[in-house]
């Protein structure tokens, strides 16, 4: 078999369930090696995009291929060459850890001595508890056995549904550097995550809502694709009465909160029409007039939280429906 | 809402939440380890921690689920281990895992925590128009809360878990899943809430989110490691932000999951 351009291809995917949409024309290219993010809330479509692709489910219309086979009729060759971490938690918990990853090896007709190499750095903090059940693990195990069951078998192509939600900051950065070790070895990476800054740390992302793909590109261009400027605005004090006044002024065309700060766009108009000096001198005598002292304005490089936000249609922060 | 304030009924003077020492073992595991501290009337506390760290245990005798095995502590002025029942009609829970009945309507659902929380079908009434007015969800009234987008949901279970009036909402991570703008107006009702002099109690896993409490503590092994403002805990372990606070802290741990 000739090797594959794609790892993955999806060509104008659809899928209902009932009335609900829950994937609309999405097409995906990843080529081999490649570390892709599917970026996106709960309800964008990513876990029937990953279902699909593990042949689980198949689509209402367009076509997914995955390691060159296609998934209506390539069910049992893609089905060797992929391995898939649901995002609930899907291992035997009554067998215990070492039970659960001799029982995938065996599936998969390898052993895990076969193949420890892959999973060696993941397993090591698990070893010591090889002996206990899977479901008396805590979180972040059950998450390190889950992957090890997932990679036993050497896959070609990895599919990760939402493998740091609900994981501590700690543990979601250790998960992350194994991913970029297991990228190393040639293997393709589909993951998919609610967290927007863990999208940074993909060569590309499609960032999804509901069931549509807004967009498609490495971080970088993301970020640079953000349309108008965008400042970092803090003060002294608490950061809501800084967002009421904000979202009160009149040029303002987007404010969100963002950590300490608040990141703010302003309308090209009144940027225009800026009557003393620059729009930033007015904004800073509007702030200073409604009482907050200490403000720093500064121009900012966008987030993939900002291009996020800003595909999602973000009206204006005067009008979101909070305000109403 | 308008800008009348709700009076909390037998609003209590000083914190609203009170620990001295407390402490949960689970046989030879000490889950919570002497913990101490204070958190005033219309406080937003974050509560934060590593998995394992002991933060599940520590709400859970806060909200009078669990009996300490040492110390004291109390909520809107009931004593947790005393007192449970009391506090249970003083305080409000929210987590993303349990919130609203999906095969109930909006209304159905208003009417049934109203109907728990021991309200009078009048009360129930005037407090669902409200509601809906406040969220703008006048329209959906009828529709099954399961038909709802997920945002949507997190307001309304948010709302829902206030309608009593209590003194303090715990949070346990409300804001899981959701769009980052949806995340934000999450945070709006927080502060609303806040302003009216509810206390606001909540874990969450977006450390961007830490910043925007008043006062944040981190657990360590069971123990509360750090507590200030969230600019304190910056200075105090010289950190640009609140993450890397976190993990500053976190790495230390022995419990980790």
């Amino acid at each position: 078999m000739p090797a594959a351009m794609f790892a993955i291809d999806l060509q104008h995917l659809s899928k209902s369930y009932g009335p609900v949409q829950a994937v609309q024309d999405v097409s995906l290219r990843v080529p081999p090696g490649e570390l892709f993010g599917l970026i996106g809330p709960d309800g964008a479509g990513k876990t029937t995009l990953f279902r699909i692709m593990a042949t689980l489910l198949l689509p209402d219309a367009g076509t997914a291929a995955v390691a060159g086979h296609d998934t209506r009729g390539g069910m049992r060759a893609i089905r060797e060459v992929v391995g898939y971490m649901p995002g609930r938690f899907s291992l035997y918990p009554d067998l215990t850890v070492a039970e659960n990853l001799d029982f995938f090896a065996a599936l998969f007709r390898t052993t895990v001595r076969a193949n420890y190499e892959l999973i060696r750095d993941i397993y090591e903090p698990l070893a010591p508890f090889r002996d206990r059940r899977a479901g008396a693990l805590s979180g972040g195990m059950k998450q390190k056995l889950a992957l090890c069951c997932a990679l036993i078998h050497k896959p070609e192509v990895l599919l990760l549904d939402e493998p740091t939600t609900g994981v501590d900051a700690v543990s979601r950065q250790e998960f992350w550097q194994v991913l970029g070790q297991l990228k190393a070895r040639g293997i393709t990476i589909m993951v998919s995550t609610p967290y927007m800054d863990e999208a940074a740390r993909c060569e590309r992302v499609a960032l999804l809502q509901e069931g549509q793909v807004l967009r498609v590109d490495t971080p970088a261009a993301l970020q640079a694709a953000y349309p108008v400027p965008l400042y970092a605005v803090r003060a002294t004090g608490s950061l809501y009465p800084l967002l009421q006044s904000l979202r009160a002024y009149p040029a303002t065309r987007t404010v969100y909160a963002f950590g300490e700060e608040a990141h703010l766009s302003l309308l090209p108009a009144a940027t225009a029409a800026a009557t003393t000096g620059t729009a930033e001198a007015d904004l800073l005598g509007y702030l200073a007039r409604a009482g907050h002292a200490q403000v720093q304005l500064r121009g900012l490089t966008p987030t993939i939280e900002d291009t996020f936000m800003e595909l999602l249609g973000a009206r204006p922060a005067a009008t979101a429906p909070t305000a109403r | 809402m308008s800008g009348a304030a709700t009076q909390l009924p037998g609003a209590v003077a000083g914190p609203v939440i009170r620990a001295e020492g407390l402490t949960k073992t689970f046989g030879a595991f000490t889950a919570v380890d002497a913990i101490s501290f204070e958190v005033a009337a219309g406080e937003i506390f974050g509560f934060l921690g590593a998995n394992g760290a002991g933060k599940t245990t520590a709400m859970r005798m806060l909200c009078g689920l669990l009996t300490p095995s040492g110390g004291v502590a109390s909520v809107a002025g009931f004593d947790v281990g005393r007192e449970p029942e009391a506090i249970k009609r003083r305080i409000g829970y929210m987590s993303q895992k349990f919130s609203l009945y999906d095969d109930l309507t909006v209304r159905e659902n208003i009417r049934f925590y109203g109907g728990v929380y021991g309200l009078r079908t009048t009360e129930i009434r005037a407090k669902t128009e409200a509601l809906l007015g406040r969220l703008g969800l006048a329209h959906e009234r009828d529709a099954l809360v399961g038909s709802l987008p997920l945002g949507w949901k997190q307001k309304l279970a948010f709302s829902v878990a206030l309608l009593h009036d209590p003194a303090v909402v715990f949070l346990d991570e409300p804001t899981g899943g959701v769009d980052p703008i949806t995340r934000r107006q999450f945070w709006d009702l927080l502060y609303e809430a806040a302003a009216r002099g509810v206390t606001v109690f909540i874990t969450t896993h977006y450390l961007d989110e830490a910043e925007y409490c008043d006062r944040v503590s981190i657990m360590v092994d069971g123990r509360m490691a750090a507590l200030d403002t969230p600019a304190g805990l910056k200075q105090q372990f010289g950190a640009a932000d609140m993450n890397e606070v976190f993990l500053q802290l976190a790495r230390g741990a022995k419990n980790t999951e």
